[in-house]
């Protein structure tokens, strides 16, 4: 089966004034249809630029990103992309951000009722029910990225990008939604590729894990997570396997992170 | 202790009020200080319309400062006599229709700016060339154009309206978040979309602002074309006046168009207030 993402030696070179930023050097991976892929890396190492890439939103410096076998050469519409910021429209209520991707392209075409349908629907999957009418600005951050959240899904793409989503959230609030995601992504067979810099989180909620070196970005392991599921993001840590995930990822990981304080 | 409780049960309806709310030092703070400040500005007015009347003909000849009772009496006057309402209705449709053509200009250009930096760099220097003619300069061409009726008064008005309109919309527009941009255009959005779903209402925050900004620029706009014009409004009823050493009647006009400066930025702040409710309700 053809992968639904295909990245080929990819490399980056950003400018930054007059600096030049190698972001990724000689990225080839692949990003299995149905499975949700962790990347981990230090800051930095070209995590978002990855995503980036995979949305369309800019072009690769050599290389190429393939999906399903099609290079892409103009933005993605197929995926949908939580990106690191919060980026609601912070003039519409909640329930008019949900709306947004349904005035869009080709799912302006669902008719209101279907519409109103489904962004209920949504809007109660991420636990949202009540605060339809409030403004992003009278949510709190965890609000926030559940609203994002049920944005992204509401139009049911194939492939949802999450760039850290929950790394600016409290330790307990980061458990509890990355639970929610899991409840909401187990039996869908969408595939989601999930960017953290947290490779507890990306071991508990992963069935692969890659893990990036510092800058410029290459891939430094690759590792299945052959945890069961459905899994509980409280309790998974005391299984047994996963010490032995986290150590052999954290001796990949661990090399740049004193890397990069030296620079 | 118990009788709180009780007592709390039975207003289901409103939530109960804690007492810190009431006694709280910075409460109170706050509040004498509201109370000071507007105690102060009433006192402050009285006390200079009682100086301005004492030293009217006392310290100084009336026929310079005249006084706040004579303004009263003309502005009486000019309402018995019917001069005022015409005035004060002219002056607002000059000022209104200048503001609506100078604003929606600015607007146009300034998301045109925004929207294509390729524009903007070619217009830029057209437009920093326009900005500095020193406006009042162009009334006698305008005069030329189109006679001293009401399309000189609008467009001059239109001309002092578009710069900060224009300026603040482009800044807008410029300030408008690439990330949701490109979150929108993931979503399938065409160029149109992102236009008008991001760039329109991102911008209107900086729009509102130009908009209310020059509010009084319209109004000066009209009153200066008036002026110059000399048939009708309120420019031409403070320049009449003054020409007749009428001083209590210019007072008067000048009282009446600050007036009328005033309600129309309140209403510009109003419908500001309503289309960016998402801004004021920041909890
Ligand atoms: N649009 C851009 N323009 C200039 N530099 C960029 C841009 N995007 C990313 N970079 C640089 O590329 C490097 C990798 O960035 P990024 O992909 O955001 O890393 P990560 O998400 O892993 O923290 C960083 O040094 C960043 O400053
Ligand atoms: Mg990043």
């Amino acid at each position: 089966m053809t992968p639904i993402l295909e990245f080929r030696d990819l490399s980056k070179v950003f400018f930054k004034g007059e600096q030049r930023v190698h972001a990724l050097a000689h990225v080839t991976a692949e990003v299995e249809e149905g499975e949700l892929l962790a990347i981990v890396g230090p800051s930095g190492c070209g995590k978002s630029t990855l995503l980036n890439l995979s949305a369309g939103l800019m072009e690769p410096g050599t290389g190429e990103v393939l999906y399903r076998g099609q290079p892409l050469t103009r933005v993605n519409t197929q995926v949908s992309y939580v990106t690191q910021k919060d980026n609601l429209l912070p003039w519409r209520i909640v329930e008019d951000n949900v709306a947004l991707p349904l005035e869009l392209g080709a799912h302006a075409k669902l008719s209101k009722d279907d519409r109103r349908e489904r962004i209920a629907r949504y809007i109660e999957l991420v636990g949202l029910t009540g605060f339809e009418k409030h403004y992003p600005s009278e949510l709190s951050g965890g609000m926030r990225k559940r609203a994002q959240l049920a944005r992204s899904l509401v139009y049911e793409p194939d492939v949802l990008l999450m760039d850290e989503p929950f790394g600016a959230l409290d330790a307990q609030l980061k458990l509890v939604l990355q639970a929610e995601l899991l409840r909401m992504w187990e039996g869908t067979g969408k595939t989601l590729v999930f960017v953290t810099h947290d490779l507890a989180e990306a071991i508990t909620i992963a069935d692969r894990v890659i893990v990036m070196s510092s800058r410029p970005g290459r891939i430094r392991a690759i590792e299945h997570i052959d945890l069961p599921r459905p899994r509980d993001v409280f309790g998974i840590r005391f299984v047994p396997g996963f010490g032995d995930y986290f150590e052999r990822l954290w001796s990949a990981l661990r090399e740049d992170i004193h890397q990069g304080q030296e620079v | 202790m118990a009788e709180t409780v009780a007592s709390q049960a039975g207003v289901e309806s409103r939530p109960p009020i804690d007492e810190v709310f009431l006694v709280d030092p910075s409460v109170r703070a706050r509040r004498r200080q509201t109370v000071i400040v507007a105690v102060a500005r009433i006192a402050l007015a009285v006390a200079g319309l009682l100086a301005w009347e004492l030293a009217s003909d006392r310290l100084i000849s009336s026929f310079w400062i005249s006084s706040p009772s004579a303004i009263w009496s003309a502005l009486l006057r000019f309402t018995a006599d019917g001069q005022l309402v015409p005035a004060v209705w002219v002056t607002l449709l000059e000022t209104a229709a200048g503001f609506a053509a100078g604003g929606a200009a600015g607007i146009l250009v300034g998301l045109a700016f925004g929207i294509s930096p390729i524009i903007a760099r070619i217009l830029d220097p057209y437009l920093v060339a326009l900005n500095s003619i020193p406006r009042v300069a162009l009334i006698p061409l305008f005069i030329l154009w189109f006679g001293i009726g009401f399309e000189t008064k609008v467009l001059f008005a239109a001309t002092l309206v578009f710069f900060p309109v224009f300026l603040n919309t482009f800044a807008g527009a410029r300030d408008v978040d690439r990330d949701l941009i490109d979150v929108i255009r993931v979503m399938g959005a065409s160029r149109l979309d992102v236009i008008r779903r991001v760039f329109v209402p991102s911008a209107l925050v900086w729009v509102f602002a130009g908009l209310r900004m020059s509010i009084p620029f319209a109004l000066i706009g009209a009153v200066i074309a008036e002026m110059f014009t000399s048939n009708e409004g309120l420019g031409y009823l403070i320049a009449v006046t003054a020409n007749q050493y009428d001083t209590a009647g210019s007072f008067a006009s000048l009282l009446v168009t600050t007036v009328l400066g005033l309600v129309l930025t309140w209403g510009v702040s109003q419908a500001e207030r309503r289309t960016l409710r998402w801004r004021s309700n920041n909890a």
